[in-house]
Parts: structure tokens; C-alpha cells; sequence
């Protein structure tokens, strides 16, 4: 290996916030005799003909910038001895950089702009070098190092100047590996799925073991792997299909009170209830990677969410990152642009002691700070604004936190082709291919333990993402879509070319040949370059005549592509590694050659509570009010999360009319994101002053682990409510509205976890019929499960998210959650009941006698007759009622309209018992609105006999007044805010 | 005659489609080209054929190598002749946000620095005080006394949203109190979002043809836009800006 040069840049001017930051996150890590950590960027170059002037120049043009950053660099030999001890003895050092193949744009970067300036073809390696000040000895250093600076899923780290990897290219051995099934036992059947972490169960593979029988030969290690990845839960969802005995089991005895059959829960409930849907603006549901309803008649939307957890819980920047990026490619994958993000997102405690953490995994805090940067890297990089989102806390998500993402894409009407042809070239665009990503479908249906973080394969299954390649492939399909270049479409996500070519084949079949697929580094084994989940890539069906106008694109925007195989209508796979056959599978084999699981679902109903004693009352009445709510407003559940929000962009594109945050300091929590996607519905040159169209949609989410501890069926329906009462809030029409479903469970194998998940089904079915509302996509995430040395298994709490998209009429017809006006009546719409079961009161105080949220009466009648009301220009101010019921509403109302409000619990129908049940009851379809006095007649006839109180109103002095409760704006402001007084 | 407006497009440019809805309502023509288009075997552009250049905002190249600067290579390298003449004939460019950084990363603003020669920067704009990424609504106050196109008849504050990672502006010594086009209000975080140094979110060249911003007026054009515009505040604090900009456009072009 040659020389090559070492490159350290300081900073002169270093961000005083990351080195607190640095600090903080080391004695959060229990490090506390840290007392300052700085950093310096590392550049590696090397080449044999590398000069002197030429690393200066590339100094100077490219990696420092002198106003801001000084630099040193030399030559080292790889062979020397590199430098331990730093010149300072009390500082040590630290020096992290990437693993070989994992995505490095920094030395991509520069590797192409030196070729650009002329100079040789140089190799680049980036690193980073921490110097701590304090005393620790090699141990603590190792911690720090393991704990704060570097992630060892992704990156590599020494005590002493590290050695740069550059990449080599390597030789393939281009080794097929064949393995015999044929005489296997089912012990051994068994036994060589866990081996080669296939994830397949024994009747799986027997199917496979019947067809190697029927074809006389072994299969190869790549067809054992695509069964794995196809059959996977993660690309079949294989529980969502099972039949399912289901039992509900009495609540002390355990005896068998009811038994059903329920013959796929998918089909039975989320999937029964779109069909049974009379709405006719629903293009595409279940179909495509994405569901899609009509827009505006020229337009249509598209909507997925996503999970990527068990990435984001080993490397929560790129996990999550690269779950942005999946699900954006779902959307680019119905051929619509991107043009909103948004992310549901679930942590342990953030203040969890250090030693609390589970063995093998990540503090919650760093979980997070990575969960987050890397959302926020993706969307705004892209340029796709993120407008709506949730982040919630349990002690349940320690191990496994939860990363939901989802996208909504635009689309001319008949924009979307799923139609190959025999013959159609099939065309890889975007990232080149490597080891990243390999099983990552497979990994995901299995549950994590103390070691999972170590295993060799963690390191594979987890990638960092590169935005601007997918944004340069968006700006190709887009322009392919509207020449018509392409007859099909797929993203490339779980199981890689394998997934997406086998989809794309189903009915035709095709042939691929792998050398042809282009790489990040050479060296792959053929399997591995058919299973490789690398990002950004994108497969297209390109009738031969059209090749050549997809190219051109892709040159223009600088997109790399690949011609890998055709379409050839013999129905099966065929895969080569330079002529030499590696699949050669029937595509019916894949896709219906799957035996159907057969699973046990258990539900033990909970027991009558006990009725509250007097002395239990009277000992709630007694709690003082102020401290119930300002605890409850401080809640990490509850609290402001402007400080993540702000990380987001959420105003590119100009199009977001109601913002995540609104009112007069522009930090009140709106129930929904409006966008108004007219830059994308009009050509530039075509969108004068008067062109302008104010037809919009509304994006929400509903999500309470909390209900799902108690009973999952209300946790379900309670989702549903809650996704539909916030874009109602906001002016969108409950009567255009769809929904998505995101299930995230333990281990379906397991009865009880299996029979809430059938319970939650099942409250998803009622709760859409209630609405007469479809879904049109979901996905679930099972085996989210945490598996500890002696065996204890931690569920998360049992997560359903539901996100809506609905039609907002006219954008200019929408309304805030502030309230607007003094001497404005205040509403309460909807019935209050006794429902405190999982509720934010709950937590902190003992609730006797209490049900779990239900469905409500009337749910969709009031609100279309609440949309009647906004679209007439009736209302000021609504905003929904979720945790910490009317009072916490109230509150956020009047501290984000910089008003008081004063609510008279008198004039709304209360709930037996204390008073604080009706204050902090979490009663599902209800809202506060505010109406000004001249339009209260009109209001109350435009509710139409739905139940409605005026029950308050808003007054000029900042204060909020219910019952005993009264605080300033101010203070509400502190405790939401975590302000300090 | 409408001036025609340039918009450039790199990988990773994304509020390219706003810039070009903002030139459209102040009056311009524009049109979004991608750098390719003005150089090498695609070349099917040519810069001189146009009256205002705006280099929008995103993440070109990804910012991986400062933000920026990869872009500023481009610049330099690729239409560079071009744009020196662009800039000659006094025609208006305007860089906002990573527009903003790849004018001053390729030597354009706030003075003209020969980047193969010894190196003359007096500023630069780098990491946000606060180490992140930051999206928020800001107002910004002209500088009356700077002759800058864009900003030389503006009556009132601008208001609109920052959305940026790198937006802090470093001044070292040289740079005339007249090529600061906009201030940020105040000088405290939020008011100022990066910690800029004397606030400043705008600079011009010393002539005042050259303009580059961080935040974003092309995201406050429509009345909604207003984060406040439920509570009846006005909007389109964005747009005079351009209007004024394209104006000159037509009357040098």
C-alpha cells in the first residue's frame, strides 16, 4: 500500500453547543470526570503519484475553509508505527472512522471533485479524531469511545491515530454455494434455517425441501435467501395472513368464554373494512407500495408509513435515515414526487440511569439525538418538508424504539403504469450495490438480544443513507413518468434486486445477470450483490426502443444505471453470475407456494374494577388542581417539542399553510399539517397570480400505547378517533379521508401478544365502519421484542399508529388551535365519559372504577357537522381533546393564542364521581372551538343536534381558569415548555 | 419584455421550484436549468441569454464538504467566463441560502477572491451556534444605506423562514457596513437563529448586483404562507424583494 497523507482540520472557531454537547452526552454516560472533549476532522488521501502541492491545493479548494478552520497535514507510511501519545499529556485521544463500504459522502465527494480538478484518481478515507481532557484511564476511554463516540454497528475506533481503510478492490470468487435439503430431518431443516439466519419456519422449509426433491438438485445459497427475504414477516406478513384461533379467556380463572376462527387477520378486518367502504375516490388500496386517492381530479395522493425499529435501535442515525429514505422510494415507487415526510417516533425514559440500560443497547437519549438528526437529514436534505409527528416516552421502548415514517407523494391521474411487457429491459437506477443492507428482512423478524449489536450480520443490516442520490433519481423518474419511458416501476427495499425484480416478474418472469449490476466495490459473492439492500435504488421495465431516452435523463442528473436483465414471460426466475445459473426459480413458487401459518391468539378480559369507595374520591377532590396540571403538562408525552420540530424543515416548498406549530409565538402543537402541493399541480411558466389552486390536504396521527396496556381493541379505535378529530380540527372533510394502519407488536408467536393484536384488529374494523372510512396501506412490525442473557422477554408496549390524509376543501377555509379573540364563547363538542383507563391522569394518580376510551356516539355525524361549521366560517379556534383531556386542550389553547380561557365545568354534562374526572377524562370525539358571540346562534344550529355545550370563553387577561385551576399563561408556558422558572 | 430568470439547478438543489414561483409572481420569466445544461456534452444553455441569475437553496452535492462548496467548484471550473461577464454587465445574481454559501465558497461574495491565488476571504458562513439544523420564521431589516438591487427600495422588514444547518455569517476585516443588505432584528437566539455576526443575514458585492441570503423570502410569497395568517396577519413579506430584483433586471438587461 502507498503512502498517504494525513489531514487534521480544526475548527478556530469551534460550536461551543457540540462541545457541550460532547460533554453532556459523557456524563450522561456516567463519565463525569470528563471535562472537555474537541474534535478535529480527518481526510485521508492517497495515490501514487500524490504531490506535495497537490494535497495543498486540495486542502485549500476543498476541505478547510481558512475563515473559519486552520489545518496540518503529512505523509505516513501504513507500515509505520502511528503516533499513541498526544502531545498534551493530560488530553487522550480518540479516533473513529467508518467501516469499509459504508456510505462516505465527505470522501466521495472529494474523490470526484479532485477528478474534476484535474488531478489523479485519488482514494479518500474520513475520520475523526476526539481529544479528551480529564482524568480516565484506558477503560473509561474505551467506554467513552463505545458509548459517546463512536457506533460500532457502523464504525471502528482507537486509542491512538487510526489507520485509514481505503476501499481495494477485491476479487470475487463468483462462488455459488449449493445446499442439500433432500434427506434432511426436520431437526435439520431446522437447524439450517437458524444457522444461516433464514427466519424460515419447518413447514417453510419443507415446501423448499419438496421442491429441490421435485427439481433433483440442491438450491443455491441465493435461492434459500430469497425464499428467506420473500417468505420473511417483514415482506409477507405472514401473522397478518395466518388463520388464527382466537380465544377470550375469563378474567381470574382463565377459562375459554368465546373462540373464533378468524381467517386472516388482514382480510377479516383492516382489509373488510375498505371493501365494505362506500366511498368512490379510493384509486389504490393494498395494491401498490403505497394506497393512493384521487385529488383533484387532474392529481392524486399517495400515503405510506413506514417502521425501520430495529435498525434505528443498533444505529439510530442511519436507521432512521434510511427509513425516510425507504419510505420515500415506496412513494417515487407509485411514480409520485414526494412532497411531505412525516414521523411518529418512541423512547425510553430520556433521564433512564445509565446503569438501567438493557445489556447491548443504546441510552435512550442517544437513541434519540441519532433517531432525530437522521430523520432531519433525509427530509431536508431531500428538500421534502416534514409537517406532522408524535414522539412519545415508556420504559417499554428502552431496547426497542419505535421509528414510524411515512410519505405523501403527488401524481398526474394516470401517471402510475404497473404494467411490464415481454422484452422490457429492466433497468437499475440510483446507488451502486454493496454489502450494506444484506437480510436486512430477515433480521427484522427476529427479536434482539444482548448480542444482537455485535453479531456480524448487524453490521450488514444497517446502512446510512445518501438523500441527494434519491433526490437526483426523483428528478429522473418524475421526467420518465411524463415522457411515459417506463412500463413498471419498483423501489428496491428489503430483500434488494431480489425483492423488487421478483415483484416486478410475478407474472412474466425474467432473467438477470448479475455482473452487470453495478458496485460499490468488487468482491461481491453473487447472492450478495441479488440480496443487497443498498439504498436509493430504483428498478424500472424499459421497453428496449426507450433505453435510450432513460439514459440521457440519468446523465443529466447525474444518475448512475444499469441494463441487468429482461422480462421474459416464462414464468420463472432465472438469475446468472456470468453465464453460470444462481436462481432459477418458478415465480409461483415465491408468491404462492407459501404455507399458511396456523396461530394461537389469546385475550384474558380484565376484571370488573372494584367501585370506588367515598374516602377514594374525596382524596382526588382534595388533589390541587394547578399541580395535576402543570405535572401533566410537563409530561415528556404531553410537552412541547419545538426544540425537535425546529430540526425539521417544514416550510420548503412554500406549500405548508398550517404549520406544525401555530399561534401568536408560533410554538402552539397544531392538530394536523395543511399543505396546499400547488407548486407541484402547475408547470414553472404556468402559475401566474391568478392560477393559483387552494385545494389542500390534511395530515395527522393518532397513537396511545398507553390505552393498548389496558386493552387494545380501545387503543385501536382510540387511534382512529383521535387521526380523524385532528384533521377534522383543522377544516379537512371527515367524508374524504383515509387512513393508514402501523401495527407494532411483540412476538406473534406468542398467544397473548397474538390476542391483542387480534383485539386491536379488530377495534381498527369498528372504529373505520364507524367513519365509513378505507384504509388504503399498513404494514406491521412484529417481534419487537427484547430478549435478555437469562432469557426474560421485554415486549414493547403494544404501538398502533394511525395516520390520516383527508381532503381540505379550500386551504383558505382552515383553522388554529389558538384562540383568537377575547370575549369569544368556547365549545365543548362531543360527550365526556367516564374514561381515565390509560390515561395521563392515570399515571400519576390512582383511578378507581374507570373504563378505557371507546368509540363514541355519533362519531361521524359530529364531525361533518363540525366540518360544516369551519367551512362556513364559524369557527375561530378548534382543537381536539386527547391526553389530559379538556384541561390540557384548554390549556394549550389559551398559551398558544396568548389569551386567557375560562371554562365553566358546570355548564357541560360531568362525569359522576370527582370533579377531575371530567376535567382529565380522555373521552374520544371531542373538541374545544372557539366561536366569536355573533356567529353562536349559526354555530350551534350548523352542530345539528350533536352534543355541544358553551361551556366558557376567552378573556384579554392571560389566565387559564377551570374548577380550582388557576394559572397564568406564563406558568402554563414554563411547565409545557420545560422552562425553569 | 419579461426578464428572463435563470434558476440554477445542482444535485441536491430543492427550493429551486418556489424560487421560480417567487421570479414568476414579481413579474419575471423563469426557468429551472440544471448545471449540466450550461456545460460539457449536455451543454444546451447558455447563461448569457438570461437577465437575473438565482442560485436557489438545498443541499448541493449534499453539503459534504462544507456547504457549498462543491457547487463554488462548479462555479469556478465550469461557467466561470460565463458568469464573470454575467457579473460585468451588472446583471443581477442572487444566491439564497445554499445559493448564499456556494456564491461565497466560490469566491463572488462578499468580494471577488482568486481562488488560485492567494487566498483573500473576509468571510465565510459556517456551523449554526447551535450545532444544528433549524428551521423557523425570522424578520429581517434593510439596510438603507446599501445599494444593493434587491434591497435597496424596501420599505418595511422582510418576514419569512430560515431552514439551514450552516447559516452563521463570519466577518473578518474588510467588509463595507454597506454591503450588509439585511439584518437579522435582534441579536439573541431565537431573533438571530445562527448567532451571525452583527446579525447580518444578507451581504451584497460592493456595486450591489450580487446578492446572497439564508433566509428564504421565496417561502413568503402567497398570503398563507404567513405562519400567523389565521390570526388575520398579512402576508407576502417575501415578494418585494423580487419584484425589486427583477425590475432592475429588466432595465440593465
Amino acid at each position: 500500500m502507498n503512502r498517504y497523507a494525513r489531514i487534521e482540520i480544526t475548527a478556530t472557531d469551534p460550536v461551543a453547543q457540540s462541545t457541550l454537547a460532547l460533554r453532556q452526552a459523557a456524563h450522561d454516560a456516567g463519565l463525569t470526570q470528563v471535562e472537555q472533549i474537541d474534535h478535529r476532522t480527518l481526510f485521508f488521501l492517497t495515490h501514487p503519484n500524490l504531490t506535495d502541492q497537490q494535497v495543498e491545493r486540495i486542502c485549500h479548494l476543498l476541505l478547510v475553509d481558512s475563515v473559519v478552520e486552520q489545518f496540518v497535514w503529512r505523509w505516513l507510511d501504513p507500515s509505520a508505527n502511528l503516533m499513541t501519545e498526544s502531545a498534551d499529556s493530560a488530553t487522550q485521544i480518540v479516533e473513529v472512522e467508518y467501516h469499509l463500504g459504508v456510505t462516505d459522502r465527505g470522501a466521495y465527494e472529494v474523490k470526484q471533485a479532485a477528478q474534476r480538478l484535474g488531478l489523479p484518481a485519488i482514494q479518500v478515507a474520513t475520520g475523526h479524531q476526539y481529544m479528551v481532557r480529564g482524568t480516565l484511564n484506558e477503560a473509561d476511554l474505551h467506554r467513552l469511545a463505545k458509548q459517546v463516540l463512536c457506533n460500532e454497528v457502523v464504525e471502528h475506533y482507537t486509542l491512538s491515530q487510526i489507520n485509514p481503510v481505503f476501499i481495494e478492490d477485491m476479487s470475487s470468487d463468483g462462488l455459488v454455494e449449493q445446499i442439500q435439503l433432500v434427506g434432511l430431518a426436520d431437526e435439520q431443516l431446522v437447524r439450517l434455517s437458524k444457522e444461516r439466519r433464514l427466519a424460515l419456519n419447518l413447514a417453510e422449509m419443507q415446501v423448499l425441501q419438496a421442491f429441490s426433491e421435485k427439481v433433483g438438485r440442491p438450491l443455491t445459497d441465493a435461492e434459500l435467501e430469497m425464499a428467506a427475504q420473500t417468505w420473511s414477516e417483514h415482506c409477507f406478513h405472514k401473522t397478518f395472513r395466518a388463520k388464527i384461533t382466537y380465544r377470550e379467556l375469563a378474567p381470574q380463572t382463565g377459562e375459554v368464554v368465546h373462540e373464533e376462527l378468524v381467517d386472516g387477520l388482514l382480510n377479516t378486518t383492516i382489509r373488510a373494512a375498505t371493501e365494505e367502504c362506500s366511498k368512490d375516490w379510493i384509486l389504490s388500496a393494498f395494491v401498490d407500495n403505497a394506497g393512493i386517492i384521487e385529488f383533484d381530479g387532474e392529481n392524486v395522493l399517495s400515503f405510506k408509513a413506514e417502521t425501520h425499529n430495529h435498525p434505528s435501535a443498533l444505529e439510530p442515525f442511519g436507521g432512521s435515515n434510511t427509513g425516510v429514505g425507504g419510505v420515500i422510494r415506496d412513494i417515487i415507487g407509485v411514480s409520485a414526487r414526494p412532497i411531505a415526510v412525516t414521523d411518529v417516533l418512541c423512547f425510553g425514559p430520556q433521564d433512564l440511569p445509565a446503569d438501567k440500560v438493557p445489556a447491548g443497547s443504546l441510552h435512550p437519549r442517544r437513541v434519540q439525538a441519532g433517531v432525530i438528526a437522521g430523520v432531519g437529514d433525509y427530509g431536508n436534505k431531500m428538500g421534502i418538508p416534514n409537517i406532522n409527528g408524535a414522539i412519545l416516552y415508556h420504559p417499554g421502548y428502552t431496547a426497542n424504539p419505535l421509528v414510524y415514517c411515512g410519505c405523501v407523494g403527488i401524481a398526474p391521474r394516470d401517471g402510475h403504469v404497473t404494467d411490464p411487457h415481454v422484452g422490457d429491459r429492466l433497468l437499475v437506477l440510483g446507488g451502486r450495490t454493496g454489502r450494506d443492507g444484506l437480510r436486512g428482512a430477515t433480521f427484522s423478524s427476529l427479536d434482539l438480544d444482548s448480542e444482537t449489536s455485535e453479531a456480524s450480520f448487524a453490521s450488514t443490516a444497517v446502512q446510512i443513507g445518501d438523500p441527494i442520490v434519491e433526490k437526483d433519481v426523483t428528478e429522473v423518474i418524475m421526467l420518465a413518468r411524463d415522457a411515459k419511458l417506463y412500463n413498471a416501476i419498483t423501489d428496491c427495499g428489503a430483500g434488494g434486486l431480489s425483492s423488487a425484480i421478483g415483484e416486478m416478474a410475478e407474472k412474466l418472469g425474467a432473467i438477470v445477470e448479475l455482473t452487470k449490476v453495478g458496485l460499490k466495490y468488487s468482491g461481491l459473492r453473487p447472492w450478495e450483490v441479488w440480496l443487497s439492500e443498498a439504498q436509493e435504488r430504483m428498478v424500472l421495465a424499459v421497453s428496449p426502443d426507450k433505453v435510450e431516452a432513460v439514459a440521457e435523463l440519468c446523465a443529466l442528473y447525474n444518475v448512475d444505471w444499469d441494463d441487468v436483465g429482461h422480462m421474459t414471460g416464462e414464468g420463472q426466475m432465472v438469475v446468472q453470475y456470468d453465464g453460470q445459473p444462481v436462481v432459477d426459480l418458478p415465480m409461483a413458487l415465491l408468491h404462492d407456494g407459501h404455507p399458511r401459518l396456523e396461530l394461537l391468539a389469546e385475550w384474558q378480559r380484565a376484571d370488573t374494577p372494584p367501585t370506588p369507595t367515598i374516602e377514594a374520591l374525596d382524596r382526588l377532590d382534595h388533589i390541587d388542581q394547578n399541580k395535576v396540571l402543570l405535572t401533566i403538562l410537563a409530561d415528556p408525552n404531553v410537552a412541547s417539542k419545538e426544540a425537535i420540530i425546529r430540526t425539521y424543515d417544514h416550510e420548503v416548498h412554500g406549500g405548508t399553510v398550517i404549520k406544525p406549530m401555530t399561534g401568536v409565538e408560533n410554538h402552539g402543537p397544531s392538530d394536523a399539517a395543511v399543505l396546499n402541493p400547488v407548486i407541484w399541480q402547475t408547470k414553472v411558466g404556468q402559475r401566474g397570480a391568478g392560477k393559483i389552486g387552494y385545494k389542500g390536504f390534511a395530515l395527522s396521527n393518532g397513537i396511545n400505547p398507553l390505552y393498548g396496556l389496558e386493552d387494545p381493541y380501545c387503543m385501536a379505535v382510540s387511534a382512529v378517533d383521535e387521526a380523524v378529530r385532528n384533521v377534522v380540527a383543522v377544516g379537512a372533510d371527515p367524508d374524504q379521508l383515509a387512513l393508514l394502519d402501523n401495527f407494532c407488536w411483540g412476538n406473534p408467536n406468542l398467544p397473548d401478544r397474538l390476542g391483542g393484536l387480534v383485539r386491536a384488529g379488530k377495534g381498527c374494523y369498528d372504529a373505520a365502519r364507524a367513519f365509513d372510512l378505507p384504509f388504503v396501506s399498513g404494514k406491521d412490525s412484529l417481534n419487537n421484542e427484547y430478549v435478555a442473557d437469562n432469557g426474560e422477554r421485554t415486549p414493547i408496549p403494544s404501538t398502533l399508529l394511525i395516520s390520516a390524509i383527508a381532503i381540505v376543501p379550500d386551504v383558505r377555509q382552515t383553522v388554529t388551535m389558538d384562540v383568537k379573540e377575547a370575549g369569544n364563547l368556547i365549545y365543548l363538542v362531543g360527550e365526556t365519559r367516564n374514561e381515565l383507563g390509560g390515561s395521563i391522569l392515570a399515571q400519576y394518580y390512582d383511578i378507581p372504577h374507570t373504563s378505557v376510551p371507546n368509540l363514541p356516539k355519533q362519531a361521524l355525524e359530529t364531525a361533518r357537522s363540525l366540518h360544516g361549521a369551519i367551512r362556513q366560517g364559524l369557527v375561530q379556534a378548534c382543537h381536539d381533546l386527547s391526553e389530559g383531556g379538556l384541561a390540557v386542550a384548554a390549556a394549550e389553547m389559551a398559551l398558544a393564542g396568548g389569551l386567557g380561557v375560562c371554562v365553566d365545568l358546570h355548564r357541560i354534562q360531568t362525569i359522576a364521581g370527582s370533579k377531575i374526572f371530567s376535567m382529565f377524562s380522555e373521552s374520544n370525539g371531542r373538541w374545544l372551538v372557539e366561536v366569536s358571540p355573533d356567529n353562536a346562534i349559526k354555530f350551534e344550529q350548523a352542530m345539528n343536534g350533536a352534543i355541544v355545550a358553551q361551556c366558557g370563553e376567552v378573556t384579554a387577561k392571560p389566565v387559564l381558569k377551570i374548577e380550582s385551576i388557576n394559572l397564568s399563561i406564563a406558568e402554563l408556558n414554563r411547565a409545557w415548555r420545560g422552562e425553569s422558572a | 419584455m419579461k426578464p428572463a430568470v435563470l434558476i440554477l439547478h445542482a444535485s441536491g438543489t430543492n427550493r429551486d421550484h418556489e424560487a421560480a414561483w417567487a421570479c414568476e409572481l414579481a413579474g419575471g420569466l423563469p426557468e429551472i436549468v440544471h448545471i449540466n445544461q450550461l456545460r460539457g456534452a449536455l451543454h444546451s444553455h447558455r447563461l448569457a441569454d438570461y437577465q437575473m441569475l438565482v442560485v436557489a437553496g438545498g443541499f448541493s452535492y449534499g453539503d459534504a464538504l462544507g456547504a457549498g462548496r462543491r457547487l463554488a467548484l462548479d462555479l469556478t471550473l465550469d461557467v466561470q467566463d460565463d458568469l464573470a461577464r454575467f457579473v460585468e454587465q451588472k446583471k443581477p445574481i442572487l444566491g439564497i441560502c445554499n445559493g448564499f454559501q456556494a456564491l461565497v465558497k466560490a469566491g463572488l461574495l462578499p468580494n471577488l477572491v482568486d481562488l488560485t491565488g492567494e487566498e483573500n476571504r473576509i468571510a465565510t458562513l459556517t456551523h449554526n451556534q447551535h450545532g444544528h439544523f433549524e428551521c423557523r420564521w425570522v424578520t429581517l431589516l434593510p439596510n438603507p444605506n446599501s445599494p444593493c438591487v434587491f434591497t435597496r427600495e424596501l420599505t418595511e422588514p422582510i418576514y419569512c423562514p430560515v431552514a439551514h444547518g450552516e447559516g452563521r455569517f463570519v466577518r473578518s476585516e474588510g467588509l463595507l457596513e454597506e454591503q450588509i443588505t439585511l439584518s437579522y432584528k435582534g441579536a439573541d437566539y431565537p431573533t438571530n437563529p445562527n448567532g451571525s455576526s452583527d446579525n447580518i443575514a444578507a451581504v451584497c458585492n460592493t456595486n450591489g448586483t450580487i446578492m446572497g441570503l439564508m433566509p428564504h423570502p421565496e417561502d413568503h410569497i402567497v398570503s398563507w404562507q404567513h405562519p400567523r395568517w389565521t390570526r388575520g396577519e398579512s402576508g407576502r413579506k417575501g415578494l418585494p424583494m423580487f419584484e425589486a430584483g427583477i425590475r432592475y433586471a429588466a432595465e440593465v438587461g
